[in-house]
C-alpha cells in the first residue's frame, strides 16, 4: 500500500505523463471522436459512429486544398530559413549590445498578434498604403493599386510572423559556432561565402532542419493571414476548417479535416527524423 | 625572384586609442623557424592574425618575397594556420579534413587521395584516415590539424600556441616532431607561444614582445645570453637584476663593490644608473671569506636540489640573489645554511640601460 508521502512522489513522477495525456492525448482523441460523428444542425455533433465526414473529403477539392496548404507551408518555411539563417549568423557575429537589441526587437515583434500582423500588411499593401506609394515614386508601378488580396501578400505576412521563431531556433547553435572554424576554412583557401557554404551550413544542419519544420508547422496552422490577405482560392486548410466549423456548422467535417492535417504534419515529422538519421550525428 | 621570406614594415593595429600591436618591423628569412614570444596580451596573436589576413592592420605593410600582400584576403594568401583550439571540422573524417584545401582548389580525386595518404604517413596516422575527428586523442588531433594546414603546400606556416592544450610530456614530444617536420619540408614557420622553453627548443630566432612592441629579435642563445633590456632578461628564464652605477669605461659599482667589466656600452657616462643582469648559473658560490673584488658575502636562506643542480636563494645583507650550483660543488661547500661568498663575474653578466 502507498503511504501518503509515497503517493505524493508517485504523483510528481507521473506529472509529465499526466500533462502529456491531458494536453495532447485527450484533445486529440476528442477530435478523432467528433470526426467520426454526424453533424447536428441544432447542436455541435450527434453521438453516432460514421465515416461520412471522411467520405465527404474524398474529392479533388480537398486533396487540392491539402496539397496547396503543404506547398505554401514548405515555400514559406524555405523563404524564412533562407532569410533567417544569414540574419541569425550576422546577429551572432555582432558585439554583445547590438545582439541584445536585435533579439529584443525580434521578441517584441513576436508579441504582435496574428490579427495585428495581417491587418498591418493589408494597410501597408493597400492603395493608399506606404509601399504602393513608394513603388509609384520609384517608377516600378504606374499608378497606385492595392496589392491585396494576393498570394504574395499572404506569404509576406507569414514570413514576417515566422521569422522571429526561425531566428530563435537557430540562435543557440549558431552563437556556439566557434569563429576559428570559419577562420580555419579561410586560411585553407575558402572565400567568406565558400566558408559559409562548406563549413557553417554543414555544422548547423540539424538546427536548420528544426527551424524548417517549425516554420512549416506554424504556417500550416496559419488562419488570419490567408483569410485577410488571400483570395478564397488561395485559402489554406486552416481557413477551410474554420469555415466548415463556423460558417458551415459542420463540426465533424472540420474535425475530419483537422485529423487529415495532423496526419500530414505527422508524416512531415517522421520524414524529418528519417532525414536526420541518414547523416551521422553532428 | 628568389624567395626572400616574409617582411613586416611598421605593422600596427589599434582599436580606437588602444594600441595592440605597435609599429612592428621584422624579417623572417625563407625556411626559418621564428617564434613570437611574450606574456598573454602582448599582441603576439594579433600580429600573427594580421600576417594570416584574419585581422586588418591599421597601418604598415606585409611583403612575401617582395610582393605586397597587405590587402590580400586570407584565402588568397596561401598561408596555413594551426589554431590554438585546432578548429578541425567535426562533420568530416580525418581524410576529408586534410583534403579540404585540396577540394577547394579542385585537385583531381586521384592526386587528392595520393596527397592525403602522404600526409597521413607523414603524421604517422596512416590507419586513421576514415575515423571521425572526435575519435582521436589530443595529440592525434594536433597532428591532423598540422596535416590539414600543410596539404595546401603553404608559402608560410603559422601556428598559434598549438601545443598549449597538451600535457607536458606530449608537448615535449610534439615540439621535436614539429621541428623535424619543419626542417624536412624547409617551411618558413612562425609559432606564437608564451612558453619560453618551447621557443628556445623550436626557433631559429625568437621575437620577444611586450605591450604590443618588439623587445628583442635574436637567436635563442642571443636572447638568453645578451638580453636587450630588463623585460627580456626577466621574462626569459631566471635572472638577477642588480642596481648598479657606471664608474668609468671599465668599472661598475654593484652594491658598493667595484666590478671590472670588459666595456661599458657606448654613451654611458660616470654616474649613470644601470642594471647589471646575471643568470643564476653564472653566479659562483665560493666558501665564506673568499677575498676577491667581485665577491659579496651572503647567507644561504633556501636551497633545494632539483636533480642536475641545486637552486639557491642567498641573502646578501637584505638583498636576495638567486644562484645555482652543481651538486658536487654544493657538497664541497659543506654547509647547507651557512655563510658563503657570491662571485658576480662581470664577464658573465650583461649591462642593461632600460
Amino acid at each position: 500500500m502507498l503511504t501518503a508521502g509515497r503517493a505524493q512522489i508517485a504523483l510528481w513522477l507521473a506529472w509529465p505523463s499526466i500533462a502529456l495525456v491531458g494536453t495532447v492525448a485527450i484533445p486529440f482523441l476528442l477530435l478523432l471522436r467528433i470526426s467520426l460523428a454526424a453533424p447536428d444542425p441544432s447542436g455541435l455533433w450527434k453521438s453516432v459512429l460514421t465515416l461520412d465526414a471522411y467520405g465527404a473529403l474524398l474529392n479533388r477539392e480537398f486533396a487540392g486544398a491539402l496539397l496547396y496548404s503543404l506547398g505554401v507551408a514548405l515555400l514559406v518555411a524555405t523563404i524564412t530559413v533562407a532569410l533567417g539563417f544569414p540574419l541569425t549568423y550576422l546577429i551572432t557575429r555582432m558585439k554583445r549590445r547590438p545582439q541584445v537589441v536585435w533579439l529584443v526587437f525580434l521578441l517584441v515583434s513576436l508579441s504582435l498578434s496574428d490579427v495585428l500582423n495581417a491587418f498591418s500588411w493589408q494597410l501597408l499593401l493597400s492603395k493608399r498604403g506606404g509601399l504602393t506609394g513608394l513603388l509609384v515614386l520609384l517608377g516600378i508601378m504606374s499608378r497606385p493599386e492595392s496589392l491585396t488580396p494576393s498570394n504574395g501578400a499572404v506569404w509576406a505576412s507569414l514570413v514576417y510572423g515566422i521569422l522571429p521563431f526561425t531566428v530563435m531556433t537557430l540562435y543557440p547553435s549558431l552563437s556556439q559556432l566557434a569563429p576559428e572554424v570559419v577562420e580555419a576554412a579561410r586560411t585553407l583557401g575558402a572565400s567568406p561565402l565558400r566558408a559559409f557554404r562548406t563549413v557553417v551550413i554543414p555544422m548547423t544542419r540539424q538546427p536548420i532542419l528544426a527551424a524548417f519544420v517549425i516554420s512549416t508547422v506554424v504556417t500550416l496552422g496559419a488562419y488570419v493571414s490567408p483569410l485577410v490577405l488571400g483570395r478564397p482560392q488561395s485559402w489554406t486548410l486552416a481557413v477551410l476548417i474554420g469555415n466548415a466549423a463556423l460558417a458551415g456548422h459542420d463540426v465533424p467535417r472540420a474535425a475530419a479535416m483537422s485529423v487529415c492535417l495532423l496526419g500530414a504534419v505527422g508524416l512531415l515529422g517522421a520524414a524529418t527524423v528519417w532525414i536526420t538519421r541518414q547523416r551521422p550525428a553532428r | 625572384m628568389t624567395p626572400s621570406g616574409l617582411e613586416l614594415q611598421g605593422l600596427r593595429k589599434s582599436y580606437g586609442t588602444h594600441v595592440v600591436v605597435d609599429d612592428v618591423s621584422l624579417r623572417v628569412p625563407a625556411g626559418e623557424f621564428v617564434c613570437f614570444l611574450g606574456p598573454s596580451g602582448c599582441g603576439k596573436t594579433t600580429l600573427l592574425r594580421m600576417i594570416a589576413g584574419l585581422e586588418t592592420p591599421t597601418s604598415g605593410r606585409l611583403l612575401l618575397d617582395g610582393m605586397d600582400l597587405t590587402a590580400a584576403p586570407a584565402h588568397q594568401r596561401n598561408f596555413a594556420m594551426v589554431f590554438q583550439a585546432l578548429a578541425l571540422f567535426p562533420f568530416l573524417t580525418v581524410e576529408e579534413n586534410i583534403a579540404y584545401s585540396l577540394r577547394l582548389r579542385n585537385v583531381a580525386r586521384q592526386e587528392r587521395q595520393r596527397r592525403v595518404r602522404e600526409l597521413l604517413e607523414l603524421i604517422k596516422l596512416a590507419d586513421c584516415g576514415a575515423r571521425r575527428v572526435d575519435q582521436l586523442s589530443g595529440g592525434q588531433r594536433q597532428r591532423v590539424a598540422i596535416a590539414r594546414a600543410l596539404a595546401q603546400e603553404p608559402m608560410l606556416f603559422l601556428l598559434d600556441e598549438p601545443l598549449s592544450a597538451l600535457d607536458a610530456k606530449l608537448r615535449d614530444h610534439m615540439q621535436i616532431e614539429l621541428r623535424l617536420l619543419q626542417q624536412k619540408l624547409n617551411l618558413t614557420t612562425i609559432l606564437v607561444t608564451h612558453d619560453q622553453r618551447e621557443a628556445m627548443t623550436l626557433a631559429d630566432s625568437i621575437v620577444v614582445m611586450a605591450d604590443g612592441a618588439v623587445q628583442q629579435i635574436g637567436s635563442p642563445a642571443d636572447i638568453y645570453r645578451r638580453p636587450a633590456n630588463r623585460f627580456v632578461a626577466g621574462f626569459i628564464g631566471q635572472c638577477n637584476l642588480l642596481q648598479a652605477e657606471v664608474l668609468d669605461s671599465h668599472h661598475l659599482d654593484v652594491w658598493g663593490r667595484v666590478i671590472e667589466v670588459e666595456s661599458i656600452p657606448g654613451g654611458l657616462v660616470k654616474g649613470t644608473a644601470v642594471t647589471f643582469s646575471i643568470r643564476p648559473e653564472d653566479i659562483r658560490i665560493l666558501p665564506a671569506g673568499t677575498q676577491a673584488p667581485d665577491t659579496v658575502p651572503g647567507r644561504v636562506s633556501f636551497a633545494r636540489e632539483v636533480g642536475e643542480r641545486v637552486e639557491l636563494r642567498i641573502d646578501c645583507n637584505g638583498r636576495e640573489i638567486i644562484g645555482a650550483a652543481s651538486p658536487a660543488d654544493w657538497a664541497a661547500l659543506g654547509s647547507s645554511s651557512g655563510s658563503v661568498a657570491v662571485q658576480l663575474r662581470a664577464s658573465a653578466g650583461t649591462i642593461l640601460t632600460c
